[in-house]
């Protein structure tokens, strides 16, 4: 009886801790993701015949956006790193994982015509190959991922591994030692593309 | 005149003004939500919830599932969010698609069958959807967020993702086109 009780409690006070949990991460997500789909749509790339444009290298539109996104980021990012207000969110990898998975996704990303935030864009734009078959089909085939992760995840997964490190830890310099040839560079990719015509 | 009205009704920015504001938007995500922008982990806890609504413990039982868990979080929701916006950007700007089941690119090389492109929507979305897992991220979270913090696995990853599309982009539309 007594156990019985102890049982109760405890399955209310999961209860409890479950209504308390904080739902407001959910709304700040919903927040940043209408903005990043607003601004996706307004770039244009929420349609197939850009994305496709750019794999085609006769539309640069989805370089130009991805470029100056990380020019931007990646300064404001570090500067506030720097100033301790934030810490990096570093994905660990690998060669297997990066190169074989890169390679893999691009071809879908070329036979699809949208990557997975694109199609939510697509879907919001109102493309119908992008609610039909293309949700689907990134639905399926990360169900298929998850039935092979037994198999997967200490053989090729593991293949080369790189840990969460970035570029400036690996080459042992300052942080901004990288960040201001890497900015440098793109915004001159960027200026000729521009004046290639592009 | 351009007013702000004018510039949200706009169907088109300038890709440079929406970059910068994908930039800016990720200096807060980071700062208010401490995440960075991302997206493909979402399909998969998705079609893991699908599964479970189907089958489930099975699915909850599986270690991939087990690892990315099962529920409606901060990026499953900015997902959601990604839908909204696009959606409410096209319907201000009047560039809300209905009926277009076939981009006209596609049609100008394969024609206007709608099975025929949603069937390969379907194949290469199998593709994506594997290659996003596998990768551990996609365009948004490798190649962008992952990128923007001088990630090396990111790089190295964005790299691939765009020698992959490149190719098979080409041999779509000058081989077998």
């Amino acid at each position: 009886m007594e156990q019985k009780n102890k049982v109760a409690e405890t399955s209310k006070d999961e209860k409890n801790l479950v209504a308390k949990e904080d739902k407001r991460p959910l709304f700040f997500g919903l927040g940043f993701g209408i903005l990043f789909g607003f601004l996706l749509h307004k770039g244009g790339v929420t349609n197939y015949n850009v994305i496709v444009g750019q794999l085609l290298l006769n539309d640069f539109t989805v370089l130009k956006i991805m470029l100056s996104a990380v020019v931007t980021g990646m300064i404001g990012i570090y500067f506030m790193k720097s100033l301790g207000w934030i810490e990096l969110s570093l994905k660990s990898g690998s060669f297997g994982m990066n190169v074989i998975g890169g390679l893999i996704f691009g071809v879908g990303f070329a036979v699809l015509g949208y990557c997975p935030g694109t199609i939510a864009g697509a879907i919001g734009n109102g493309y119908l190959d992008a609610v039909t078959g293309g949700l689907a089909g990134i639905l399926l085939g990360t169900w298929i991922f998850a039935i092979m992760y037994p198999g997967l995840k200490d053989g090729i997964l593991k293949k080369g591994d790189l840990g969460s490190i970035t570029i400036p830890r690996l080459l042992k310099v300052n942080d901004w030692g990288v960040i201001i040839p890497v900015a440098g560079l793109i915004i001159l990719l960027l200026f000729w593309i521009e004046r290639a015509g592009f | 005149m351009e007013t702000i009205a004018s510039v949200l009704t706009s169907t088109n920015w300038s890709p440079y003004a929406a970059g910068i504001g994908i930039g800016v938007l990720s200096w807060f995500s980071f700062l208010i939500s401490g995440k960075p922008i991302a997206t493909s982990t979402s399909f998969a806890q998705t079609s893991g919830m699908i599964e479970s609504m189907i089958s489930g413990e099975k699915a909850k039982q599986r270690p991939y599932y087990k690892k990315i868990k099962l529920r409606i979080n901060w990026q499953w929701m900015l997902v959601v969010g990604v839908v909204a916006g696009s959606f409410l950007s096209a319907i201000i700007s009047g560039d809300f698609q209905v009926g277009v089941w076939v981009p006209s690119l596609w049609a100008s090389a394969f024609g206007e069958g709608a099975l025929l492109r949603v069937l390969v929507a379907l194949a290469g979305g199998i593709i994506l959807g594997f290659g996003a897992r596998f990768a551990d991220g996609c365009t948004s979270g490798h190649g962008i967020s992952g990128t923007m913090q001088l990630a090396v696995s990111s790089w190295i990853s964005a790299i691939f993702f765009f020698i992959g599309g490149i190719l098979t982009a080409h041999i779509i539309y000058y081989f077998i086109a």
